[in-house]
């Protein structure tokens, strides 16, 4: 039988990329799921297509999952492998977990764009190149000795060149548009290209972009369009394309979807958060990386009354934070890890304070400035312990990017129920990606309730409630005129004291309420048995990847389950008990070992490490691969080149 | 004493004062501070329960647990960043801001910089004692170059800035310079602050009595003052000296101290309203010994605060968008339906 993609094939060859024959021609085949990777030069719209190709798939009803991947160079110099930006999404027909593993079709614009993306390919994979962007110079720009879409070295790929830049040139030579306007479709082309060969309808993309540039530049609107058009015409009329492929429908659970990256929820689960409090939003914020579309998209949400403010730097963001907390807003920061330890300070003074504040840390490459466009989780010390004194505070860990909304809302929920700062620790890796949300009734949504002491015969600044927060009273009130700081407070009065007992007490208060909180969702998501020969114990953002893997695992037929904590503080109040019924414990982290150091330290249990800081998220297939050599009883490594994460004793 | 559902009584200075016992160093200037601010609110009618102290830390930042309103002691140098935030986010209040030299000019330079280039509404209490009081006597931003401190035994090697400079440098809209021996000009440049719309920058000199006491003494002292103090009043001349006969006028751009008899007509006329802050940053460079120090209103001009334009937007989008509901924001753009 043919071992290519044609199920029904009687062409009787064995070789796996047999070219077309006419018996293949058109055919159309259902598979289950697909990954595609868009890359090219930082300037050429890779992102706009990916994220285009995204909607109109999560429109016709695959479940999708989305990585965006680019330089942290806004125009690294064109052509280079530094400049290469891409953008990879994977859809199916049914539940999706990752951005995909292995790439099935690579789009890629230019010598540098295919170098730097080739070896993501899965052998017999689709790799279209732009051949027109294959000329000596740009392959030189590359690194590449001759010309690889020349002679056999793709062989093992069934590789398609289109003259893109001559197609999109020929389409638009009436345009009017001058050289550079006509250069700037070619991504639409692209596109169109890909539209048909999974059988996307062009409708939305259309649409897209009539709203866009319909307006405002009518002619550039009328450009895409045709080349989108003729991307797509070509790939149906041309021969390069035996087959054209269909990803059915996903069996979501029914409602109403919509596309979500993880900064996106954030924002969504902060206005939604103050709504259910009665509240204003105010979120005091500056640029960083991967952070600053959360600033965005609450800048553009003034209708709803939130109040967004650009400070002059991080300290100054949580600051303006803490003063609209005192003030009685609902108040929340936003940054990355480096913007974390600018913020230390402010965040030891929200603790004394005992006042509600939600910090969002978008985590990215460390450390310093680190890598800033890609992802990584090791900031979970920093968040967790990273502060001068005792200064406990809960830290929620967001798992993807529609759970960055509920992530956020639970924070805020945490932070006016307890009077506590209240850590959500998201990633780069789901900030920006995406996936199909199932949008939430407000109408079914618990209010959060929100107390202000008005009584002035029965207030104490620092009294506490039976869930030891205090008071939240706010300047206007007359009668409650108080003073707060950083100082110690004396237990119930707040009046400033250094008396070595209160302190003591004071500082035992503080841990045991954020100790005792309650969580508000969640505390961890469970895949598989409650007891098995392994437990993979993640936290955060790898849990579609740890969740591909143990159900990968399961269907193997090994006894293995997943645990994903979201409560990385306070843990929830049952793992201790749940670890030990497991033989053995993978902790797979985006880091050298950091909550299996909190494990390790917490519960007396060996839990080994497994660690990945590459500045990419975990592939499925390093976490079965994982979790097989552990139950072999070796110490996974993530590559061979990699140094292992726990240097180990001699013997 | 206050009832919540009756107005407030008409409140004296001392009905201000807070419980706690004032710790400052017998002599200190804060004092003086911290008496004609509560005189300036009892007869403004301030209402205690609307008005909000923040500080960072030093020794002037201990102000607001001694007012009867809220406070707020944060932490070094950020009191104009939660002041900010609390102003943007309530405007309804009275939000003041106590801070010091090194509070304000040193960890806290880039904040306040920031503030006054935004004019929120809000008023800035600079004690200026040219010294690091809280931590014993480092020399701070705005120490003479040359003095000799415990972290500068050889003398310090920094050349001082101006506080005022600054602040009209990143557009001030109110910078106005004090004394706190001065009680009465002090009540009344403290009058004219909280009465500005935006952020009011007030400088008030301030004698440390312990590390470094006496360093105003030639503008205090009875004797020495009228010779080396300058006040200036919008719309008088530059005029100073025990007999009143020694003004200040321009040559060309640079200012000199000439006999009023011999140039009654050259005389610089002060004006705070002055469009482009070009005078009153002249006036903010004159300093002692070379010219008398200058005290008063420097700057007074009207400008749009940040916390009015913000609600500007917010009012703008609102009528823009009347029906703006939180559901189908949650919905974006586009949605589809799976049954």
């Amino acid at each position: 039988m043919c071992p290519s993609d044609f199920p029904d094939c009687e062409c009787g060859t064995t070789d796996t990329l047999h070219p077309p024959t006419e018996q293949h021609r058109k055919q159309s085949i259902s598979v289950p799921s697909v990954t595609i990777r868009f890359v090219g030069d930082s300037g050429d719209g890779m992102q706009l297509v990916g994220t285009q190709f995204s909607d109109v798939s999560a429109l016709m009803g695959n479940d999708i999952s989305t990585l965006p991947d680019y330089p942290s160079e806004i125009r690294a110099p064109a052509g280079t492998i530094a400049g290469v930006s891409g953008y990879q999404v994977q859809f199916a027909s049914s539940d999706v977990f990752t951005p995909g593993d292995e790439v099935d079709t690579l789009v890629a614009m230019n010598p540098a764009a295919l170098r730097a993306n080739l070896a993501s390919v899965r052998p017999g994979g689709h790799v279209i190149v732009n051949e027109d962007a294959f000329t000596a110079a740009e392959l030189k720009k590359a690194g590449y000795q001759g010309n690889p879409i020349e002679g056999e070295s793709l062989a093992g790929y069934r590789l398609v060149k289109v003259p893109i830049d001559r197609l999109t040139a020929e389409t638009l030579k009436t345009s009017g548009l001058t050289p550079k306007q006509i250069e700037r479709c070619k991504n639409f082309f692209s596109l169109g290209v890909i539209c048909w060969l999974y059988d996307r309808p062009l409708e939305p993309t259309l649409h897209y972009i009539d709203a866009k540039f319909g307006k405002k530049l009518p002619a550039v609107a009328a450009a895409n369009s045709a080349v989108l058009r003729a991307g797509y015409d070509f790939s149906e009329t041309a021969e390069f394309f035996p087959v054209q492929y269909k990803v059915d429908k996903a069996k979501l659970k029914a409602g109403k979807y919509r596309k979500v990256t993880g900064n996106e929820g954030v924002a969504l689960g902060l206005v939604t958060a103050a709504k259910l409090a009665g509240k204003q939003l105010f979120y005091g914020s500056y640029p960083i990386t991967p952070a600053t579309d959360i600033l965005h998209n609450l800048a553009d949400m003034k209708a709803h009354g939130v109040v967004t403010f650009q400070a002059e730097d991080e300290i100054a963001g949580i600051g303006s934070a803490i003063g609209a907390s005192y003030g009685g807003s609902l108040a929340a920061t936003g940054t990355s890890g480096p913007g974390m330890a600018l913020k230390t300070e402010a965040i030891g003074l929200a603790v004394m304070t005992e006042l509600p504040l939600v910090i969002v840390n978008v985590q990215r490459g460390g450390p310093s400035t680190g890598l800033p466009t890609k992802t990584e989780q090791s900031d979970l010390f920093q968040a967790v312990l990273g502060r001068n004194g005792e200064c406990p505070l809960p830290v929620i860990a967001a798992t993807s990017p529609s759970d960055c909304f509920n992530a956020a809302l639970e924070a805020a929920t945490l932070a006016i129920k307890y009077m506590t700062p209240v850590v959500v620790l998201t990633d780069g890796y789901i900030a920006n990606s995406a996936e199909p949300w199932l949008i939430p009734n407000i109408s079914d949504l618990q209010p959060i309730k929100v107390q202000h002491p008005t009584d002035p015969a029965t207030y104490h600044p620092y009294s506490r409630n039976a869930d030891g927060a205090r008071p939240w009273a706010i300047p206007g009130t007359p009668g409650l005129e108080h003073r707060i700081g950083g100082l110690e407070k004396q237990d119930i009065t707040g009046n400033l004291s250094g008396d070595p007992a209160n302190h003591h007490r004071m500082v035992q208060l503080r841990a045991e309420k954020v100790a005792n909180a309650k969580p508000a969702g969640a505390p961890w998501i469970w895949t598989g048995p409650e007891s098995a020969d392994l437990l993979l114990l993640g936290w955060g953002g790898t849990y579609g990847a740890i969740k591909a893997a143990t159900l990968e695992l399961q269907a193997a037929g090994v006894s293995v389950a997943a645990c994903q904590i979201r409560y990385v503080n306070p843990l929830p109040a049952d793992l201790g008990d749940a670890l030990k019924r497991f033989k053995k414990i993978l902790v797979p982290e985006l880091n050298l070992g950091q909550l299996v150091m909190l494990i390790r330290a917490k519960y007396l249990i060996d839990a080994i490490p497994f660690s990945k800081v590459r500045g990419q998220p975990f592939t499925v297939s390093e976490i079965v691969r994982a979790a097989n050599e552990c139950l072999q009883g070796k110490h996974p490594v993530i590559f061979n080149d990699a140094p292992a994460a726990v240097a180990t004793s001699e013997g | 004493m206050s009832n919540a559902t009756l107005p407030l009584p008409t409140l004296k200075p001392a009905d201000y004062a807070s419980d706690q016992e004032v710790r400052w160093c017998p002599g200190c200037g804060d004092y003086s501070v911290l008496a004609q601010t509560k005189k300036i609110l009892a007869k403004l009618g301030v209402e205690r329960n609307n008005t909000v102290f923040v500080s960072g830390i030093g020794c002037s930042s201990r102000f607001p647990y001694y007012m009867n309103t809220y406070g707020f002691h944060s932490i070094h140098g950020r009191a104009p960043t939660i002041a900010s935030g609390l102003k943007l986010a309530r405007p309804d209040l009275n939000v003041w801001i106590a801070t010091g030299d090194g509070d304000a000019l040193a960890i806290g330079g880039n904040h306040m910089l920031h503030l006054i280039r935004r004019n929120v509404n809000l008023k800035v209490l600079l004690f200026n004692n040219r010294i690091y009081g809280l931590t014993k006597g480092q020399y701070s931003p705005t120490t003479a170059k040359g003095t000799k401190t415990k972290s500068s035994p050889m003398g310090s090697l920094d050349a001082p800035m101006r506080p005022l400079s600054f602040a009209l440098g990143v557009g001030s809209t109110f910078a106005a310079r004090s004394m706190a021996t001065d009680v009465k000009h002090l009540e009344y440049v403290l009058e004219r602050a909280a009465k500005h719309v935006g952020t009011a920058f007030v400088e008030i000199y301030q004698n440390c009595v312990i590390f470094n006491d006496g360093v105003f003494e030639s503008m205090s002292e009875k004797d020495l003052k009228a010779d080396h103090t300058v006040y200036a009043e919008h719309g008088k001349p530059l005029v100073f000296g025990k007999n009143r006969d020694k003004g200040i006028r321009l040559n060309r751009l640079v200012p000199e101290i000439v006999n009023v008899a011999n140039h009654p007509d050259e005389i610089l006329v002060h004006d705070e309203r002055e469009s482009t802050s070009a005078q009153a940053f002249l006036l903010s460079n004159l300093s002692q010994p070379d010219f008398p120090e200058p005290f008063g209103v420097f700057r007074a001009i009207e400008r749009d605060t940040l916390d009015a334009l913000v609600y500007d937007q917010i009012h703008a989008a609102q009528a823009a968008k009347p029906d703006a509901e939180l559901q189908s924001l949650l919905n974006g753009s586009e949605t589809w339906v799976t049954a």
